[in-house]
């Protein structure tokens, strides 16, 4: 039997993700390296700001509290987040921050892919909504990854840089936990351990078209899915919370 | 799924909704988007469901108070609430919609295959409302808000915004 909590913690496994890097590309709002990007990088935050909104309304009407959306995205610990530790992880140079959305991109089109096929209509119905702009977001990554693999010596070392750093934050994407396990005996989940294969295949296939090796790690970092992040989290957080904390209760 | 749309919609309130306008493409209304997928009056008060665009469209919290305002006008008590299911597609934009859209300066959306054409450099499908020539090409996959895409004409040389096709 499964119950409104883990559905809840289900549901935050999914839509924190689209929090965090929805979070890291705004920070990229008046920064991008060209106005096109930067108003790439701005629109794709919204989409998946507006994901997360979904999510999360649905988390708070399933707590049963008086809780809402911004309750959930501001006010937990850092513990309480169960994000992957790729979406977290610093805009460092513009080919980190293409790498780790491509990373991420290719995982979130698979995921929503399964996901639109839950019994739980909700969640379906923001799975199939999320794929039309996911799938954008995953063409407009894929193409940066091929200019810069491709581009100058200096943008093809910048990138494979960038790929040989991240790829270690990208197994935790397909480890289940006891919710996920749950969710999915119970129809609403998806089995993210079976995703790995096409993605892997997605991956080598892009950046094999744009002249770059796939790294051969055997050491994974892991952790995030358990409330366990990087550094890198309190910092972001503290920027995410500070005006919830800062005046209990604001509206826009 | 026009007609499956207008199904829900009671006549009597369409003069009203038609009022409503999306607050960034103003000579939209939006009846014509085609993001009002109910609207029925259930004691007394009128209930209207939409559909957002895009997750994030910003477009919809003023779109909400807009429609209840619009209705308070009347001395008619409404309320309103966002379905995600079905998905909103771009076929779902009204003929008089496009035209709209035309004549503003925006092109209207075709099918997928203009986008990929445009995108990869090949057949150019996509026309200049300005000019009417159908030499165009795409300068940024994202534009001014999440339903467009900006282009350019090659031969009068005015940027201006796409429609993305949504299917």
């Amino acid at each position: 039997m499964m119950k409104n909590e883990n559905i809840i913690q289900y549901i935050y496994g999914i839509a924190d993700n689209a929090l965090i890097l929805g979070q890291r590309l705004s920070e990229l709002c008046g920064h991008g390296p060209i106005l096109e990007v930067d108003i790439a990088m701005t629109n794709m935050a919204l989409d998946l700001l507006g994901q997360t909104r979904s999510y999360y309304q649905y988390a708070a009407q399933l707590s049963g509290e008086e809780k809402t959306e911004d309750d959930v995205a501001f006010l937990r610990l850092e513990k309480q987040y169960r994000n992957v530790l790729l979406v977290e992880q610093p805009n460092k140079h513009f080919g980190y921050i293409i790498t780790r959305q491509f990373f991420y991109d290719v995982f979130h089109l698979l995921l929503l892919e399964e996901l639109q096929n839950s019994k739980d209509e909700t969640l379906s119905a923001i799975a199939k909504k999320g794929i039309k702009e996911v799938s954008y977001h995953q063409r407009f990554s894929s193409d940066w990854i091929k200019r810069l693999g491709d581009g100058t010596a200096e943008s093809h070392n910048k990138i494979q840089e960038a790929v040989d750093d991240l790829w270690q934050y990208t197994d935790e994407l397909f480890h289940m936990t006891e919710d996920d396990a749950i969710a999915l005996e119970n129809g609403v989940g998806v089995d993210t351990a079976t995703l790995k294969e096409k993605y892997n295949n997605r991956i080598k296939e892009v950046l094999e078209e744009a002249s770059l090796v796939v790294p051969e790690t055997k050491w994974f970092q892991k952790g995030g899915k358990q409330g366990i992040h990087s550094e890198h989290m309190g910092y972001l957080l503290a920027d995410l919370q500070y005006m919830q904390r800062t005046y209990p209760n604001m509206k826009w | 799924m026009t007609i499956e749309l207008e199904r829900h919609i009671d006549p009597a309130l369409i003069p009203i909704l038609e009022e409503v306008h999306d607050p960034e493409i103003p000579v939209l209304s939006i009846m014509d988007m085609g993001v009002v997928r109910s609207a029925r009056i259930l004691e007394n008060v009128v209930q209207v469901t939409i559909t957002p665009t895009y997750s994030g469209c910003p477009a919809m919290d003023v779109l909400g108070e807009d429609i209840i305002n619009a209705f308070a006008k009347e001395n008619i008590e409404a309320k309103v609430s966002l379905v995600l299911s079905p998905a909103w597609t771009t076929d779902w934009i009204t003929p008089r919609g496009r035209k709209a859209l035309e004549k503003y300066g925006i092109a209207a959306p075709l099918d997928e295959e203009a986008d990929k054409e445009a995108l990869l450099g090949g057949k150019k499908i996509v026309k200049c409302p300005q000019c009417g020539s159908t030499n165009t090409k795409m300068i940024s996959q994202f534009g001014s808000t999440a339903c467009k895409a900006l282009f350019q004409c090659n031969d009068c040389l005015e940027p201006f915004d796409y429609f993305k096709c949504l299917k």
